[in-house]
């Protein structure tokens, strides 16, 4: 059977990076862009995690060990944050977030 | 040529990657991230990833996305007006997309990253041993500091949560 070359896991890494990046700016509504924001994160693993396999090394297998943690804190942070911001104004729609404008 | 396994979960991933971005309703888009991440530990598993699999599994779908959906059952947010673009943004956002499309296309069809196939080399990743060696030897330090990071972490979510005595009606 033929195994996938390194070249493909990097398309598939940059594809979900572009996606996560197009929720980003699209997305109006900050639990999505949330969600895009931990998908470009799972891009950036996997790129990671497919270089450590094709160089048989241990490092970024670590690292993605290391990431996952920071993901998982920031995730708890950022929900934390999010329902602080409901709380004093009600919406989490982006474009009706804009206090620091005026 | 990918093998039909490859293929599978990576067609899998990006569509529910897609999923997540043109869903309105939020609780979908929830349940296509976790799509999604299954996708992607299934592509870790070919990589003989399996500790990272399993974790990613345990702590995004079964943690992360959980937590996903409470909030969004918890603040009732409707999916209305989701989308559009005004003024300036547009224009930025369009360049930003267009050149990480050329990087990408730049990767797929020029990308020549030479490296070993896969059945050539060890698999370092699937030996659990290795990661126990790695982290309580070369990375003990940085563990020691992501410790201290989730308690932060911890302490920062329940002071977040805490409803302050004084904090001011909400408008």
């Amino acid at each position: 059977m033929m195994t996938a070359s390194l070249n493909e896991y990097v398309i598939i890494s940059s594809l979900l990076f572009v996606i996560g990046f197009f929720g980003v700016l699209l997305r109006r509504n900050t639990l999505v862009v949330f969600m895009c924001l931990e998908l470009m994160l799972i891009a950036s693993t996997l790129a990671l995690v497919a270089f450590s396999r094709f160089n048989a090394t241990m490092d970024g297998n670590i690292f993605v060990f290391f990431i996952l943690t920071v993901a998982a804190a920031e995730v708890a942070v950022g929900l934390a944050i999010i329902v602080a911001l409901f709380r004093k104004r009600q919406t989490v729609q982006i474009d009706q977030l804009d206090s620091l404008k005026n | 040529m990918a093998s039909i396994l490859f293929l599978l979960f990576s067609a899998l991933t990006v569509l529910c990657a897609v999923g997540v971005v043109v869903n309105k309703n939020a609780v979908n888009a929830a349940g296509c991230l976790l799509l999604c991440l299954v996708g992607v530990a299934g592509l870790f598993v070919q990589l003989d990833a399996y500790l990272l699999a399993f974790i990613l599994l345990l702590v995004y779908a079964g943690a992360v996305v959980a937590l996903f959906l409470f909030i969004i059952m918890l603040l009732g947010v409707q999916g209305r007006q989701s989308f559009g673009f005004s003024g300036i943004t547009t224009f930025a956002g369009l360049m930003a997309f267009a050149l990480l499309l050329t990087g990408l296309g730049t990767i797929a069809f020029k990308g020549h990253l030479d490296a070993p196939r896969l059945n050539r080399l060890a698999a370092e990743g699937a030996n659990l041993k290795s990661y126990a060696q790695q982290l309580f030897t070369t990375y003990l330090l940085p563990v020691q500091i992501i410790g201290f990071l989730l308690l932060i972490a911890m302490l920062g979510v329940i002071v977040l949560s805490k409803k302050h005595a004084t904090e001011e009606p909400a408008k």
